[in-house]
């Protein structure tokens, strides 16, 4: 048996555990450069506004009807989700993560009664981080995901659907009603298809022949029917493997065009991309950045370039990287575009530990660079980010900062903006 | 019927372990006599963080936990270390959500009566009617205050 767990509106509930005054209201969280809307509360659902409205066409209803927006906050959304993710883990030995708010988790040999068990699994992660979950329960992953959707729907399930106890005639008409595009690994496209097939609901889907199916669509979704009916063919992936490569990329709150703007921002995301680096313990073996204009604006002339170099001694040191990384700027600018996005990348990641020492390439004294790093982490840690760093990454707020006009505090990350108790 | 609380009760699970430094790496000289008696370091997180998923961090604004007896006493600006893991209980500092703020009080309940004390005696107790609903944000853990 396997479930699906998922937290219910991810960002706006890790919004309501520290703002108790939201609960209620309609609330939304708004994507980079608080551009379209990524996650709404139940009452703003209930108002009609749909996902991924641009938040500009909506504000003057959103004014009207006393909606609040919230800038995303990904430090809080992702710290909040590793506590969901490890109270889970108590569990279950088996949890494949996969998203971040929703987690496989492996039942085999775990308590027997599994709705019984959801309940606890939802009660738990409740009272320990305050969010609301749903739990699917089911033989395979496409079930369970498609359990989950029913306890999502339904008030009646209280947050919980096991899909075996369902009677039979229940769980047909729950396909037979639902279409096939919300099945798990169905895209947009994939279904449009079906659709002219005259495969429209679950249950069409569930009910064709499969050999046809895989002639015509492919092995992955014989597999999904095959998932469908019960015969799991979906394996959980426990293990994720280690992070290859650490991107750092943003679009810009406005557009921006001299090569000075762009330094400023690569070298900033490149401090915070070493940084992670230096987290894991790991050096990178080559750097990469890319630039570009913003292609949904086609009359305005386009350009986008990358670049990876390759170092001869892999390294974890953010000047030696920013200079790396500034160089091969210098090669990919050209003036007289409005540039919309950049990025850096470090590939090629290794354990510090597997370090070859390199007889001829020491640079500049390695020991004392090391703890300059370190302190700038330190400082960084202990003062919020961007406290210190490197002066061509800039030292004010840059024009092309992100806007995040609705940003709240970063709650569980800085000791600056942990929440007030009032003794009053 | 009474007023009754709502928030963090205890969930059975089992403890996680903390990450310690591995002791005792592969070297080539003679093995240290001191390795076989090595225990963990002590620990804040150990002793003070049974939840770590569960655990948050507050400061306290204002004087209303300030007493006479040191023992008791938050002063403005302290840190609170709560844990929502824990169940609420009579006599506990919480960190209770009152008209929509976050606020610290001493839990009182005693024959199904609720109340909110501060410890400072220019504070009024806040005390709950029927059908009155607390909402307990977490358990007050343990308290820091910062010397230097």
């Amino acid at each position: 048996m396997i479930a699906l767990v998922d937290v219910n509106n991810f960002y706006v509930s890790c919004q309501r555990v520290f703002e108790p005054h939201l609960v209620g209201k309609p609330v939304v969280v708004l994507s980079n450069n608080d551009g379209c809307i990524i996650s709404r509360s139940a009452e703003a659902k209930a108002l009609g506004i749909p996902m991924a409205a641009p938040w500009h066409q909506l504000s003057q209803f959103a004014r009207a009807h006393g909606v609040i927006a919230y800038s995303s906050n990904y430090a809080l959304y992702a710290d909040m989700s590793q506590r969901v993710m490890q109270v889970l883990a108590r569990f279950s030995p088996q949890q494949e993560v996969y998203s971040i708010d929703e987690c496989f988790l492996g039942l085999h040999g775990v308590l027997s009664d599994h709705t019984e068990l959801g309940l606890l699994l939802k009660q738990t992660v409740w009272r320990w981080t305050g969010l609301p979950i749903c739990v699917g329960i089911a033989p395979t992953k496409t079930l369970a995901k498609l359990a989950n959707h029913i306890a999502k729907q339904r008030p009646e399930f209280a947050g919980v659907c096991e899909w075996e106890k369902l009677p039979v005639q229940q769980r047909q008409q729950f396909m037979a009603t639902m279409d096939v595009g919300e099945v798990w690994g169905i895209g947009r496209k994939l279904s449009v298809r079906l659709k002219q097939d005259g495969i429209h609901t679950v249950a069409d889907l569930a009910a064709s022949p499969a050999e046809q199916l895989r002639q015509r669509y492919g092995v992955v979704l014989q597999r999904i029917v095959a998932e469908l009916n019960g015969c799991a063919c979906l394996e959980l992936e426990e293990v994720t493997p280690d992070k290859q490569q650490i991107l750092c990329s943003r679009s810009f709150g406005q557009p921006i065009f001299s090569e000075q703007q762009l330094a400023e921002a690569i070298s900033t995301y490149l401090a915070r991309a070493a940084e992670k680096l230096r987290q894991q313990n790991s050096l990178a073996g080559a750097v990469g950045i890319f630039i570009r204009t913003n292609p949904f604006r086609p009359n305005e002339p386009q350009y986008r370039q990358q670049m990876v170099l390759p170092l001869t001694q892999p390294s974890n040191d953010t000047l030696k990287l920013t200079r790396i990384a500034l160089r091969m700027l210098a090669r990919l600018y050209r003036s007289g575009f409005a540039y919309a996005k950049a990025g850096v990348m470090l590939t090629q990641l290794q354990p510090k530990t597997a370090i070859q020492g390199h007889l001829f390439l020491q640079t500049a004294d390695p020991i004392k660079r090391a703890e300059l790093n370190a302190t700038l982490d330190a400082i960084n840690r202990r003062w919020g980010r961007g406290a210190i760093g490197l002066a061509c990454a800039g030292n004010k707020k840059p024009a092309w900062a992100m806007n995040q006009q609705h940003l709240s505090p970063y709650w569980t990350t800085r000791w600056p903006d942990i929440p007030v108790a009032l003794a009053k | 019927m009474a007023s009754f609380l709502s928030g963090p009760w205890a969930a059975q699970a089992s403890p996680v372990s903390y990450e310690l430094p591995f002791i005792g790496s592969v070297s080539a000289g003679f093995p240290s006599p001191a390795a076989d008696w090595s225990e963990e370091r002590v620990d804040l997180n150990l002793r003070y963080i049974s939840h770590p998923e569960a655990t948050f961090y507050f400061t306290v604004s204002g004087d209303s936990m300030v007493s006479v007896n040191p023992e008791r006493s938050i002063p403005d600006g302290a840190l609170l270390i709560v844990d929502r893991a824990l169940a609420a209980q009579h006599n506990d500092i919480v960190v209770a959500i009152v008209d929509n703020d976050f606020t610290v009080k001493r839990l009182f309940q005693r024959q199904q009566r609720l109340a909110l004390l501060a410890e400072n005696p220019a504070y009024a107790p806040i005390i709950l009617g029927d059908e009155q609903e607390l909402v307990i944000w977490g358990v007050v853990r343990a308290w820091i205050v910062e010397a230097r």
